[in-house]
């Protein structure tokens, strides 16, 4: 980040989403504890899941995406994000590399959709059509439709790591996420 | 043995077929076998009869053309046995007319010309023997000359002799490295003495090249011949032919040609009454393209899974049961008889500066003349391509050709002018490789032909080393989208960009030369790579 | 790389690797002195006590006056070399290799019992691969879990052999072998029978312990619960060639 938020007194705005996730990575997030006050200084939430905006806004300089692409609805939002965001950091194995979702790439989408909505279901057994979003029959790292700029892996990625590579961006540095995390950690 | 009595045998031989006025030549290799030559065969042999001896039909080895098989020469004495007619296309129904017609009067609806450039232009040491004499008969060899090199070497010369000899002719590995010879044989030479062993790589398995496979069939007895000289001249006294299973032809005639020289003292203990013993032991490779590589090889013969391992050390210091090992393939064998017969310096004197020689290419593709050539090193690929090859049928007009199979590359058009020797194919970024050209028409698409050798590539990696196993996995799948019209800027980024890992860490010469095909048609029809890539949407 | 005791007449050469002067026995591979100087090279299918596989291509390194890469752990050292252990083209070429091996099968790292103890792991770690450029293949491979003590999931195998090779060279069982072509190649036990079926196989885990991934573990491990030990190897190694 070149611009210096201190100086200019514009604070770095942030949007988060999760894709095809757990929302382990928000959680982590969060598990930054009192260091997010001292965040809450130097950079703005401005949409997320952790607050309340339900638009994302034309320009932010910071788009964090957690969880794979899973369905269509993960891809608009994938494409939405790097649309509007100058720098797309995938945060997580399974925005990184798919990750656990991707484990159903072994099978048949239609025999994923058979074990989970017929098989093992006593009561109406039905797949879900209404208010659901269609799923893509390969399930991708986010780089695998847009372009990503920083890649955080971790299973989530420790709130430690987080915070490294947020303070090396408010810093104006590029962080190395290789030194602080690592798939599966 | 001395020479004076083998020549004494050769007339003998000879003189037995004095008695022949007219001798018919069926092509028996496996080309004219599969458009019906053993039809022709049996009809030619009923229109012949007894003839009272004086008509003899024979099946002879690989005549070179190909496409017009089934192929039958006629030699008549009235004529000149030398002179034969040569018929094309030839079915059992043509074989009374063959039959009645008298030297003066050929049928000329069947007659294939001997004097278009396609023979004219050729030059022939390797396949001296081929589509002349009959590749199961012993004596039709030594007759022609056989063995001659052989039972020279064991009389009058030394092992370091026969070196000399071939280090002077500058004879280079037939096999696509274009190794020294003579410098690969006197490093094994020089190795304490001891068990030996000399194998000959007959597991030609690049996509389009038939040359050693029309050798064995042809002239079996010349590849032995090779080999006895070289275990002579290295100190072996154990031999192994690895043969690949897909060449049953082949494999029979090597068979019969080892059973005749065994029982006329030519192969096994003291050969030709000398003290000299060597033995020949066929393996069959069961289909995989990497037991072509050197140590591959070596690990197949000794029963392990073929797979290649690291060199040094190289064959010539620890190969075969970790004994030294001379590796050399069909072709370079079959160059050693002439070569010590004639010498060295007779050798030296055909080719140019660096490749001495002649070299036999496989011509396939969108060319007329699809057959087997032998031509000097040094032979422009223009006139192999357009006067001996006669050029792109259907009108059509050239566009490259793929040399060096898998591991080569294609040369365009505007560098046909060059003259074919290992050095001048090198600096186009392709390579001689074992002699396999394929030539490619306007309507030839590259991505798709590098796609097609990086398929070939893949499916033939052994799955030893990373690069290779997984790299050729992902270049061919990219190369497929770009084919497919999905690919983008970036997917050709990283096309070239896995192309140098896959070359530069690679295990084997499989591996590394795997992208070859890619970067050659990237260096030369990178608008047809860029024609085909999507547009980035904003 | 194991050698027999008692090599007569070894010489000491003189060498230089990434500007250390260094000393070492003639017939030491540029991997063992690398090692022995702390001298950190990735490897997958090196491993001190086995015999040279020279497969993974990690471990390649450049040598002064000389264009093509040279592994190090097939590579003997000599007098006057120049070697390379760390150049930016070699790490772009590790992180390559890398990423083409998370790339071949699942190693999903985050439900794995070898999580925190793998080598897969740790290399991606130490060579920055923080994501794989190239799609993944998407093949599914079958687990074997018929043994009663162990499990062998192919889904995470990399290939390496070393289960082929300390089952051969060090336990003297072969059971372990390598069936198929290209990536679709898999270690088997016996004429690919079940392990659980396999005569041969004496259950003594030597091939669990050298696995560098989670391809081969114990049965009942859960996730990141599987750490391997392989001091053993390098000893038993020893009194086998000493003999």
């Amino acid at each position: 980040m070149s611009n210096d938020p201190t100086s200019t007194g514009h604070k770095i705005t942030v949007a988060t989403t999760w894709l095809d996730g757990c929302s382990g990575c928000h959680m982590s997030f969060l598990d930054m504890d009192e260091r997010l006050i001292a965040l809450a200084d130097q950079i703005d939430i401005v949409y997320s899941p952790l607050v309340d905006t339900k638009e994302l806004p034309e320009q932010v300089d910071v788009g964090i995406l957690e969880g794979s692409i899973s369905s269509d609805d993960d891809l608009e939002k994938a494409k939405e994000f790097r649309q509007h965001c100058k720098l797309l950091i995938s945060l997580g194995d399974c925005a990184v590399n798919g990750n656990v979702p991707s484990m159903r790439n072994h099978f048949k989408l239609a025999d994923v959709m058979d074990r989970a909505y017929r098989e093992n279901v006593t009561l109406q057994p039905q797949i879900p059509v209404h208010g659901v979003p269609n799923l893509l029959g390969t399930v991708k790292p986010i780089h695998g439709v847009v372009a990503v700029d920083l890649f955080v892996p971790g299973c989530p990625p420790h709130a430690d790591a987080i915070w490294y590579v947020l303070s090396e961006l408010i810093e104006g540095r590029t962080p190395d996420p290789s030194q602080v995390t690592r798939f599966g950690a | 043995m001395h020479l004076e009595d083998l020549a004494e045998k050769a007339a003998e031989f000879r003189a037995e077929e004095a008695a022949i006025q007219r001798e018919v030549r069926v092509c028996m290799a496996a080309s004219c076998q599969s458009s019906g030559s053993l039809a022709v065969m049996d009809a030619l042999k009923d229109a012949c009869g007894d003839g009272n001896g004086t008509c003899h039909v024979k099946g002879v080895g690989c005549m070179g053309l190909c496409s017009a098989g089934p192929l039958v020469a006629v030699a008549d004495k009235d004529c000149g046995l030398d002179a034969s007619l040569l018929y094309r296309d030839v079915t059992p129904n043509d074989a009374p007319d063959i039959m009645g017609s008298v030297c003066g009067a050929p049928v000329e609806r069947l007659r294939c010309p001997t004097d278009q450039p396609f023979f004219a232009r050729q030059h022939k040491i390797v396949l001296e023997n081929s589509g002349i004499i009959d590749p199961d008969s012993f004596k039709n060899y030594v007759a022609a000359g056989g063995y001659a090199g052989m039972v020279r070497a064991l009389s009058e010369m030394t092992p370091a002799d026969v070196l000399r000899e071939v280090t002077t002719s500058g004879l280079r590995g037939r096999g696509g490295g274009g190794y020294p010879t003579g410098l690969k044989w006197s490093t094994v030479a020089k190795m304490p003495a001891g068990q030996k062993y000399v194998i000959c790589n007959a597991d030609e398995g690049d996509p389009g090249a038939f040359m050693d496979r029309a050798v064995l069939e042809s002239d079996p007895h010349r590849v032995l011949e090779g080999m006895a000289i070289a275990a002579y001249a290295i100190g072996a006294n154990k031999g192994y032919i690895y043969v690949r299973a897909e060449y049953p032809l082949a494999v029979e005639r090597l068979q019969t040609a080892l059973r005749k020289a065994k029982r006329a003292g030519f192969l096994g203990n003291k050969i030709a009454d000398t003290q000299f013993n060597f033995e020949i032991e066929i393996r069959l490779g069961a289909g995989a393209f990497v037991c072509g590589e050197e140590t591959a090889l070596m690990a197949s013969i000794e029963g392990l899974r073929g797979q290649p391992r690291p060199r040094p050390p190289y064959p010539a210091e620890s190969g075969l049961w970790g004994c030294p090992t001379l590796i050399n393939n069909v072709e370079t064998f079959a160059n050693i008889a002439p070569i010590v017969r004639e010498g060295g310096d007779w050798f030296a004197s055909i080719g140019t500066e660096r490749s001495k020689g002649t070299k036999v290419f496989a011509l396939a593709g969108k060319i007329h003349n699809t057959g087997l050539i032998e031509v000097p090193m040094g032979t422009k690929l223009r006139d192999i391509i357009e006067i001996i090859g006669g050029g792109i049928p259907d009108d059509k007009s050239f566009k490259a050709v793929q040399t060096g199979g898998p591991s080569g590359g294609c040369i365009p058009d505007r560098h046909l002018d060059i003259p074919v020797d290992y050095d001048s194919l090198k600096t186009l970024g392709t390579m001689m490789g074992s002699g396999g050209m394929i030539v490619m028409d306007e309507t030839s698409c590259m991505v798709d032909v590098a796609r097609y050798f990086m398929e070939f590539c893949m499916t033939e990696s052994c799955g030893k080393c990373i690069p290779c196993r997984t790299g050729t996995w992902q270049m061919h799948s990219l190369l497929d989208r770009i084919a497919k019209s999905q690919g983008t800027q970036a997917d050709l980024a990283l096309l070239e960009e896995l192309c140098e890992v896959v070359q530069a860490t690679s295990l084997c010469g499989l591996g590394q030369t795997a992208p070859n095909p890619v970067l050659s048609t990237l260096r030369y029809f990178r608008d047809e790579y860029e024609e085909k890539l999507q547009l980035p949407t904003s | 790389m194991p050698r027999p005791a008692n090599q007569p007449n070894v010489r000491v050469v003189t060498l230089k690797i990434d500007d250390l002067d260094l000393s070492a026995r003639e017939d030491e591979t540029i991997i063992e002195v690398c090692r022995e100087n702390k001298i950190p090279i990735p490897s997958l299918c090196y491993l001190d006590g086995l015999s040279t596989w020279g497969a993974c291509r990690l471990c390649v390194v450049e040598l002064e006056g000389q264009n093509r890469l040279t592994a190090a752990c097939s590579t003997r050292v000599a007098e006057g070399m120049q070697i390379h252990t760390n150049t930016e083209r070699l790490q772009r070429y590790r992180r390559t290799i890398i990423e083409l091996l998370f790339a071949e099968r699942s190693h999903i790292c985050s439900v794995c019992v070898s999580n925190g103890h793998c080598e897969l792991q740790s290399l991606a770690q130490r060579c920055g691969v923080d994501h794989v450029r190239v799609p993944y293949r998407q093949a599914a491979y079958p687990v074997d879990s018929s043994h009663e003590m162990f499990r062998l999931d192919h889904n995470r195998c990399v290939l390496c052999t070393r289960c082929v090779r300390v089952c051969d060279e060090i336990e003297g069982a072969h059971t372990w072998d390598v069936m198929g072509r290209g990536s679709d190649c898999r270690v088997i036990t016996d004429l690919a029978l079940p392990w659980g079926e396999s005569e041969t196989c004496t259950g003594c885990g030597k091939c669990v312990q050298v696995c560098p991934t989670g391809a081969l573990v114990k049965q009942g491990t859960s996730v990141g619960e599987m750490v391997k030990d392989q001091h053993f190897l390098p000893i038993l190694a020893r009194r086998r060639h000493a003999r």
